[in-house]
């Protein structure tokens, strides 16, 4: 038998559906695969074996009775900043101590209820806040891939580093992650998987350990773009519980990915040609334009004026909010309490202790931007460069059916690289943040390898609450590009 | 605009986080490196642009009835308190 863990989710589920193999052994291959790899990916922080076998004996038994959801049996792993009932969920950061929410997260909830059962949860930079993972209190993820046959630790990218990781090395058949300013996008496209930012409103945020919550959004990392179809399919849907959740039915995204692009207009920003933009880069993107005209579409250049100044709206708006929302960790209600000689005191110091560095450094830029004589000139300004960057994607929209990028400037790089300077790890995420000021969907796809074996991806943007274009477009890509690279178990 | 110590240690206060003394400084230049980046926004003409306050364009944020939806669970509420007595939380004292 083929290993049962290099499987497609959509093969996956046809195979228990065809009783080639059950849940069961699934999940157990999935469990022997994270054993061995785990203490050299760090792609984990908390594994749920028991409760993972006890729920594919469940899933067996539904499908044996006819009564498999959508999802039946399929071993996923979850972001931990979803919080998951009974399990411990700490946003990888050391204020939330050992966080053991007694409830379940929306988007979490909608993948149970549809039959996929949770393998643990997965490492993320501290609050979702960064671009390598190597944030998060429990140290810092792995990439399975490789600069050819050099030893050196790469990152997944972040702050979905763990997600991306671990469905990259085949450690679940698909993941949660999420986005805030590119979060899903920039490791799936470090790590040659495919993760899709959908519609700002398409998933419930309630549950979602909160970071910047007019930018936050839940989406899949998985191995196919069908695959994230399956996965958005069930995560997505109107919550009550959540003000911002867009009260709208969720179209057939699967059925999307059929779709032809024959007579499609696809945009290409000229804004995103940067300075210092690697040649392979350009070589890539130049190469997804062929593609999506060899599949029928119609390549339109166009101008996204503003791009230049999303990343720093992007840093005030993110950090204020982000202030503002990690005001609730004081050592209260959950968390760490640590001792000081008065209230204020006992605050400060839960704080400061419980905090990593990058989250206290964005905490105190978010405090400062809206602290008192500075709100106008820092807040109030972002929020109107903000209009202005998502009026460019209207006006844009008007004439095209979605936008081609690069996911990121350039390949995944080496652990330590890029953490001594903030601005130039914040650069990560120039092609991705765009899509988050502007709430709309987005996903990143491997297209191609460097000169060193390692994946890049390209980017589709859509129209908002039209995904089913990004996945009509990205799976013609997908086809034309055959990306078939996958890195070598070398912890095996 | 530059951030100076005293700033960064008033900015601190108000977020609730204890910086040492030996902190301060470093901190005043990292903000500063990120501040001075992002001081590119004063070159985009915003004259006459809505702020924008929402991600999505057109909707009013929906209200509820004012009823009950959840509660009179204090043992689950209280299950991560750091410390917690008789159905309430125990904080350190607030007042003297």
């Amino acid at each position: 038998m083929t290993d049962l863990t290099s499987l497609t989710l959509a093969a996956a589920l046809d195979g228990m559906e065809k009783k080639q193999f059950s849940s069961v052994e699934l999940t157990e291959a999935f469990i022997g695969a994270i054993d061995k790899a785990n203490l050299h990916l760090n792609a984990y922080v908390v594994t749920t074996p028991d409760l993972a076998r006890a729920r594919a004996k469940q899933s067996d038994a539904k499908r044996a009775a006819g009564k498999a959801g959508p999802l039946e049996g399929a071993p996923l792993g979850i972001k931990d900043l979803f919080c998951t009932e009974g399990v411990r969920t700490t946003a990888c950061s050391g204020v939330l101590g050992d966080f053991t929410p007694t409830y379940e997260s929306t988007v979490t909830e909608n993948l149970f209820r549809d039959g996929a059962l949770m393998l643990g949860k997965l490492n993320m930079d501290e609050f979702a806040m960064g671009s390598s993972n190597e944030t998060s209190k429990f140290g810092a993820v792995v990439s399975p891939w490789r600069r050819g046959n050099e030893e050196a630790k790469l990152t997944p990218g972040g702050s979905s580093g763990g997600s991306a990781s671990a469905v990259s090395a085949d450690l679940c058949l698909g993941a949660t992650a999420t986005d805030t300013g590119g979060s899903i996008r920039q490791p799936a496209a470090f790590t040659g998987t495919v993760g899709i930012k959908p519609t700002y409103g398409r998933c419930s945020r309630w549950g979602i350990v909160a970071f910047a919550s007019s930018l936050d959004q839940a989406g899949p990392i998985a191995k196919t773009v069908e695959d994230s179809a399956i996965l958005l399919q069930s995560m997505a849907g109107h919550d009550p519980k959540d003000s911002t959740s867009l009260p709208v039915e969720t179209p057939n995204f699967r059925a999307a990915c059929q779709r032809s692009i024959k007579g499609m207009t696809i945009g290409v920003p000229e804004e995103y040609r940067v300075d210092g933009m690697p040649p392979e880069i350009e070589a890539l993107w130049q190469q997804g334009i062929e593609w999506a005209k060899d599949a029928g579409a119609t390549i339109k250049p166009i101008s996204l004026k503003h791009t230049k100044y999303a990343l720093p709206t992007y840093y005030i708006v993110a950090p204020a909010e982000a202030s503002s929302n990690l005001a609730r960790y004081d050592g209260m209600r959950y968390g760490a309490r640590v001792a000081g000689k008065d209230l204020n005191s006992v605050y400060e110091n839960t704080r400061a202790s419980g905090f990593g560095k990058e989250v206290q450094r964005r905490i105190l830029i978010g405090t400062y931007v809206l602290s008192a004589g500075y709100y106008d000139a820092y807040y109030l300004r972002a929020q109107k460069v903000r209009q202005r960057i998502a009026q460019d994607f209207r006006d844009a929209f008007e004439s095209v059916d979605a936008i081609l990028t690069p996911a990121t400037p350039s390949a995944a790089f080496a652990l330590g690289e890029k953490s001594a300077d903030p601005v130039a790890m914040y650069l990560n995420d120039i092609f991705t943040v765009t899509a988050n000021l502007a709430g709309l969907p987005g996903l990143a796809l491997p297209a191609a390898t460097d000169a060193n074996g390692l994946p890049l991806g390209l980017q589709v943007i859509g129209k908002a609450l039209d995904e089913e274009s990004v996945f009509a477009v990205s799976a013609a890509l997908e086809k034309a590009a055959n990306f078939r690279a996958k890195p070598a178990k070398w912890w095996a | 605009m530059s951030i100076d110590e005293k700033t960064v240690r008033k900015v601190a206060k108000l977020a609730r986080l204890a910086l040492p003394e030996d902190r301060v400084a470093p901190m005043a230049a990292e903000l500063n490196g990120i501040m001075a980046w992002i001081e590119q926004l004063n070159e985009v003409d915003v004259e006459g642009v809505a702020p924008m306050t929402s991600a999505v364009e057109g909707l009013s944020l929906p209200m509820r009835d004012d009823v009950v939806t959840a509660g009179s669970e204090p043992e689950r509420v209280l299950k991560n308190a750091p410390k917690s007595e008789d159905g309430f939380f125990v904080v350190p004292k607030v007042v003297e």
